[in-house]
């Protein structure tokens, strides 16, 4: 395969399969009210990758591992004194302080420590490329598999009981669906850009949508969309290349919010 | 027997007890009114019946073959979650595309088809919820103050549509109120809640009951009177059919 050599290849294919991840779970994040939540499993990535190289296990399940041990914390945790944002604040900013010092202990690691904050696509390996997509197609997979339930269970936790469904087992699944798709994304644009990719398609996604499933599909042609422009952007302009992803899919945002504006004002 | 029966059912949030040793069941085929001030743990009376909320002490038994139709009050989504009436309409599990648009007919709400649910107004929104809650074919079917928000006319509209219901279904009806008069005059048993059940029985003999006076004040006390002239007008209707 002498196509997957080229690193530029590569990297828009990892682009495109964290988008298609991305667009049916960043919708979910945006309706549920997520993103915080999502933000502090992302955050916890950085310690994950931290101790992933001090105790030599792969990347992905450091970071999947730590992102979860995060969410079950904060909802352990909401049930008590504090509000949600104010927990989520301080897990969220604490996973991520503890991950940079946790780094600098690794004096033997030569690690590129901007490499996980705002992600490295362009040495996406092979490996990672297989990882990213599997990874991807399982994500999809269980979301389109529990699609109906978890819809239910966003509109009302009642309504989701008086049909037999228990909400917290859909938000088992997101949170573990969220762990993954952070442990996907940290190498195509970083812990601290992750959240964008989820919600920013999906928001731009929204003006254009008059059902969920058309929100979650347009959502992933915008956020593939991004991911070309955004590569493109970078290798012609030379920026950095994740958050040239984002750049272009804030861009989307604007457009379909002002075309949102004009079209609600009809 | 009874569809659901609660016994001794207590319910807390934390060191908050919201319930106190709750007794009642329900009948196949009545209407039962719930009343109270706010916070008496009406809702999470419901939350009890639906399983959504644990008992901290006591049993909730509900019947074998119990399907339970939710009409909630208001949903959790904003507008960032897009959703037309029609595919909301298909939410729920084994509803077809012809079963709802049957039931759109229905409901007379065919015209909403391509509308947001959260462009509906209050009276919309209502008549939706409870073709949703229909489509499930419930033998109990839970209305929590599906009112709220209405004018007069609205309301009585609402509830003249749960009487139709019940006379085409057969399905046991419990609903949370606020409505005082207009709910009495529709309903079979109210049950006045305020963390335990303080009174219950037919409309004619709560209205008179001093813990209901002493629950609702004397502003009620008016509005019952008012009540009491239609009801008897009411009833003499509902004698002929």
């Amino acid at each position: 395969m002498t196509l997957l050599d080229d690193f530029m290849v590569r990297a828009i294919l990892a682009g495109i399969g964290v988008a298609i991840a991305a667009a049916p779970l960043g919708s979910l994040v945006v309706w549920r009210r997520m993103v915080y939540f999502g933000d502090a499993t992302a955050h916890a990535a950085i310690l994950g990758v931290a101790l992933s190289l001090a105790f030599g296990f792969s990347i992905f399940a450091g970071v999947v591992s730590v992102a979860l041990a995060m969410a079950i914390t904060v909802t352990l945790l909401s049930r008590r004194t504090y509000t949600m944002d104010l927990l989520l604040g301080v897990l969220s900013y604490s996973a991520l302080a503890f991950g940079l010092v946790a780094v600098s202990f690794l004096s033997g690691v030569r690690i590129d420590l901007m490499a996980y904050l705002f992600g490295d696509i362009l040495a996406v390996s092979r490996n990672d490329l297989l990882v990213i997509w599997v990874g991807a197609l399982v994500v999809v997979g269980l979301i389109a598999y529990r699609w109906k339930a978890l819809l239910i269970a966003t509109l009302s936790e009642e309504l989701a009981f008086s049909n037999n469904i228990d909400p917290r087992r859909e938000q088992l699944i997101l949170t573990l669906t969220l762990a993954v798709t952070v442990a996907l994304a940290i190498k195509v644009v970083g812990a601290l850009l992750i959240v964008a990719l989820l919600i920013i398609p999906a928001t731009a996604a929204r003006p254009l949508s008059k059902t969920p499933e058309a929100m979650a599909l347009i959502a992933g042609i915008i956020g593939i969309g991004s991911a070309l422009l955004g590569l493109g952007f970078a290798y012609i302009l030379d920026t950095p290349a994740g958050p040239s992803i984002v750049c272009v899919a804030a861009i989307c945002f604007f457009v379909t919010s002002l075309f949102g504006i004009i079209f609600a004002q009809r | 027997m009874s569809l659901v029966a609660l016994d001794g059912l207590s319910v807390a949030y934390g060191s908050n007890v919201v319930l106190r040793d709750v007794s009642l069941s329900v009948n196949p085929g009545e209407i039962v009114t719930i009343v109270g001030p706010n916070g008496s743990g009406k809702t999470t009376l419901f939350r009890a019946i639906i399983g959504s909320k644990n008992a901290a002490s006591g049993t909730v038994t509900r019947r074998n073959d119990l399907r339970i139709g939710y009409v909630p009050q208001k949903l959790n989504f904003g507008s960032t979650l897009p959703i037309t009436v029609a595919r909301f309409l298909r939410i729920q599990k084994n509803v077809s595309r012809s079963l709802s648009t049957q039931a759109m007919q229905n409901a007379g709400i065919a015209h909403l088809a391509d509308k947001q649910v959260s462009d509906l107004s209050g009276g919309q929104f209502q008549r939706v919820m409870l073709a949703n809650a229909l489509l499930r074919k419930p033998n109990l079917l839970l209305l929590d103050e599906a009112t709220q928000g209405l004018d007069q006319p609205g309301s009585a509209d609402f509830y003249r549509q749960i009487q139709r219901v019940r006379e085409e279904t057969g399905c046991a009806i419990v609903m949370i109120s606020h409505d005082l008069h207009v709910v009495m005059s529709a309903t079979d048993r109210v049950i006045c809640l305020n963390g335990h059940i303080c009174c219950e029985g037919a409309p004619e003999i709560i209205k008179s009951d001093p813990q209901y006076m002493a629950l609702f004040g004397p502003e009620t006390g008016r509005e019952l009177a008012l009540y009491r002239h239609d009801h008897v007008h009411d009833e003499n209707c509902n004698h002929d059919s």
